[in-house]
């Protein structure tokens, strides 16, 4: 059946590089190590750490708790030792460094206890938690916590699911080679995927530069017997495997700014996460590796199966990298990010290590004045103004900028691609979604320490009213008290004519009478408590102390004498 | 001409009505330029800029008696916004009013602590826990880091830590390049 393709705005046709590697098959990495596991992989709240240094684990134990709404779990990758929950440089372009756990593998590769799920029988609430707590993440490279994803819309199903396997990339093949070695796996995932989401149907999404993976996809359907799934061959165009662009080339929906796409029926997951998910629900294995593709710079462009928390370098070394590798790239060259160490760990977002020199990725020529011939706005594929971005972020009006929809740029970089003056686009938008960020994160402290001030002084205030009124009431009891005494002794001798004048006199009189008898009590009771118990030796020298006390206080007590002599 | 008149007077009595009704109906609360003001003021509330506080700050700027740049906190950034919403020149920081200092919070020696209190009562957003000889100690998450604390403090135990970058906060830097002047290379090269 031939089925009716609809065409997204922009993109476009960088030269793909996917050929090197796909020639090998997926290989295995031998142990390295250690193993860096930093616990906030995927976006959402920071897991929290479950494990010591010290502490053995299994492999696949949880050793990150997921924390908040919206956060998913993080797993040892191997049995082994932990040697320290510290933090270490993550792998993203600013070098810093985040809370995560150092293993050092015992060689054995031993496997904790398996939980495993059968979908069909169980609710889809404690699915998701399940899934949540496996740290199953969208493993296209935005690494958002599948389970949020996993709920059907308003409606309680879905229209169509799109499973993407268009990975427009250059040089990335993971998803090529999944889909190729995996695809039963994969569609079991799938299928447990569709049932969760209650989907009529099911496409499969894949470029049409990689026929063997359409094959095998369309194999595996077969075999399955399952009816209302299909695997789709779509042109080869940048960016076909941005999830709107997808959606929009297989279902014609243009997913509007400031809308989701389940509110038209559709959701969008990658063919990595379907195979995590087939994972961790029937073998009850949670996301501890992936697939990862190590190209550019080296002798055996391939891909392998990366254990999550392997050191980069250790990977690469595989692949033989040339004499002048100077940098590791995460992800593609259209979209990838520049590591701050060779030895940063792999992690879930990393789909691809693209190994560069300064021959094979020359420093781009120098930025040159935009001269407004709108190339980038013709090769957007969100239908933004590139250019009017760039004037804002330039000139950082950030607030023009966002009324321009700023936040519906998905950063693939065909504008920076076509530029003829080599601006480097994508980088302004990302000072610009930085800065904003900043700011709200900054607007929100202002409003949250005005709300807490405002309080501060409302509960002083309120403080003060009710130590007033105490006081008060206070004070009135006592003058009644008093007013009751002074009825029941003086009434009889007092005179009838003047009750009024003298009263407030004594009344006052009487109160500070009651006080000072207050304090005499007071005092009698304020007695030292650590005298009872004591020594006769002690009770002596206290005798001898306080006669003492007498004798220095007696001459102090007289007049003193006349200063003048 | 009496008719004239009589139109006039009609319309004059029914639009003045509208506008009298119109000014009880849409009576504005408070002064919206205050609040506009002491939305764009950082709100630490440490009273650098002479005012007991930002919003009696923004009162003073509103009602002209206070310049827009007397708030250290808010930097150069916050000058420029207030130039900007009042329609003035932007000026540099007034310097007798201190200078901008990297985000800080308060942190406090649990050792030296003796509990006096005095911190809670100092703290504008209270974001500082404790009692009466018991060990105080600051909710890093509400601080503003105001400095307030620290004059009060006996035993000088409280010290402001600038707040570390954290991968959540790191922010993509400028692309710009920043050429430096060319007298400060000839400067090197001679030097």
């Amino acid at each position: 059946m031939l089925r009716k393709l609809f065409k997204f705005h922009g993109g476009v046709k960088p030269q793909t590089n996917k050929e090197q590697s796909t020639t090998a098959p997926i290989a295995a990495v031998p142990l390295p190590d250690r193993l860096v596991i930093p616990l906030h992989q995927a976006v959402g709240g920071h897991p929290r750490p479950l494990v010591q240094p010290g502490d053995r684990v299994f492999k696949g134990q949880r050793i990150g708790g997921a924390d908040g709404s919206l956060s998913s779990a993080v797993h040892a990758s191997t049995s082994g030792l932990v040697r320290a929950v510290a933090p270490a440089v993550m792998p993203h372009t600013s070098g810093l460094t985040t809370l995560s756990v150092i293993i050092e593998p015992d060689g054995e590769d031993r496997w904790g206890e398996l939980d495993k799920v059968n979908y069909r029988s169980t609710p889809p609430d404690e699915l998701r938690d399940f899934l949540r707590d496996a740290g199953v993440v969208g493993l296209g490279g935005a690494v958002f916590p599948s389970y949020a994803k996993l709920k059907p819309g308003k409606e309680g199903k879905l229209k169509t699911l799109v499973i993407n396997g268009a990975e427009c990339e250059p040089f990335i093949t993971c998803d090529d080679m999944l889909m190729r070695e995996r695809a039963g796996d994969m569609l079991k995932g799938i299928l447990a995927m569709r049932h969760m989401l209650q989907a009529e149907e099911v496409l499969i999404g894949i470029e049409d530069n990689k026929p063997q993976a359409v094959a095998a996809v369309q194999a595996a359907i077969a075999a399955s017997g399952q009816s209302g799934i299909e695997a789709v061959a779509i042109p080869t165009r940048y960016p076909a495997g941005g999830a709107k662009q997808l959606i929009r080339v297989l279902t014609g929906i243009e997913v509007p700014h400031g809308r989701r796409s389940t509110d038209f029926g559709v959701q969008c997951f990658n063919v990595g996460t379907a195979y995590s998910i087939y994972e961790a629900l029937e073998l009850g294995r949670p996301l501890i590796s992936r697939l990862v593709t190590v190209a550019g710079n080296v002798n055996a462009p391939r891909n392998y199966d990366v254990l999550i928390g392997t050191p980069m370098d250790h990977l690469v070394r595989l692949a033989g990298p040339r004499a002048d590798t100077d940098r590791y790239i995460m992800g593609g060259p259209m979209m990838g990010v520049r590591m701050p160490a060779f030895d940063v760990p792999v992690v879930k977002a990393t789909n691809c290590i693209l190994v560069g020199s300064e021959a094979m990725f020359p420093a781009p020529a120098p930025e040159m004045p935009c001269i407004r011939c709108g190339e980038c706005a013709k090769a957007c594929p969100a239908d933004l103004a590139p250019f009017e971005l760039y004037w804002f972020s330039r000139s950082k009006n950030f607030g023009k900028a966002q009324e321009y929809h700023l936040f519906d740029c998905i950063e693939c970089g065909c504008c920076s691609f076509v530029c003829p003056s080599h601006i480097p686009l994508v980088d302004y938008y990302r000072f610009s979604k930085s800065e904003i960020w900043a700011r709200e994160r900054e607007k929100e402290a202002a409003d949250a320490a005005r709300d807490r001030f405002e309080f501060k002084n409302h509960r002083q205030e309120r403080e003060k009213l009710e130590k007033a009124e105490k006081l008060a009431a206070k004070a009135a009891a006592t003058r009644e008290k008093v007013a009751a005494d002074g009825a029941t002794a003086p009434a009889p001798g007092s005179d009838a004519a003047t009750p009024a004048k003298p009263a407030p006199d004594a009344a006052k009189r009487a109160l500070i009478e009651a006080a000072m008898e207050k304090a005499r009590q007071q005092k009698a009771q304020a007695a030292p408590k650590n005298t009872d118990q004591l020594s006769p030796d002690v009770q002596a020298e206290i005798a001898d102390i306080e006669a003492r006390r007498e004798i220095v206080a007696k001459p102090a007590a007289s007049p003193l004498p006349p200063q003048d002599a | 001409m009496f008719t004239a008149l009589f139109v006039m007077t009609g319309i004059a009595l029914v639009l003045g009505a509208g506008l009298g009704f119109a000014s009880i109906k849409f009576k504005v609360e408070g002064d919206p330029l205050v609040d506009k003001i002491d939305a764009i003021l950082p709100q630490t509330q440490c009273g650098q800029c002479g005012f007991p506080g930002c919003r009696p700050y923004a009162t003073a700027i509103a009602g002209g008696e206070a310049e827009i740049n007397q708030c250290p906190p808010g930097g150069e950034e916050g000058i420029r916004k207030l130039a900007d919403l009042l329609g003035r020149e932007f000026k540099p920081l007034s310097e007798e009013h201190g200078v901008e200092k990297p985000k800080s919070v308060a942190i406090i020696d649990e050792n030296t602590c003796i509990g006096c209190t005095l911190c809670i009562q100092a703290c504008p957003v209270d974001a500082i826990v404790g009692a009466a000889k018991q060990m105080h100690t600051i909710v890093a998450s509400e601080c503003t880091g105001c400095e307030l604390c620290l004059a009060p403090c006996p035993v000088d135990c409280i010290t402001m830590e600038p707040i570390a970058e954290t991968v959540d906060t790191w922010k993509w830097r400028y692309p710009v390049f920043q050429i430096a002047p060319a007298a400060l290379d000839t400067a090197r090269q001679e030097a």
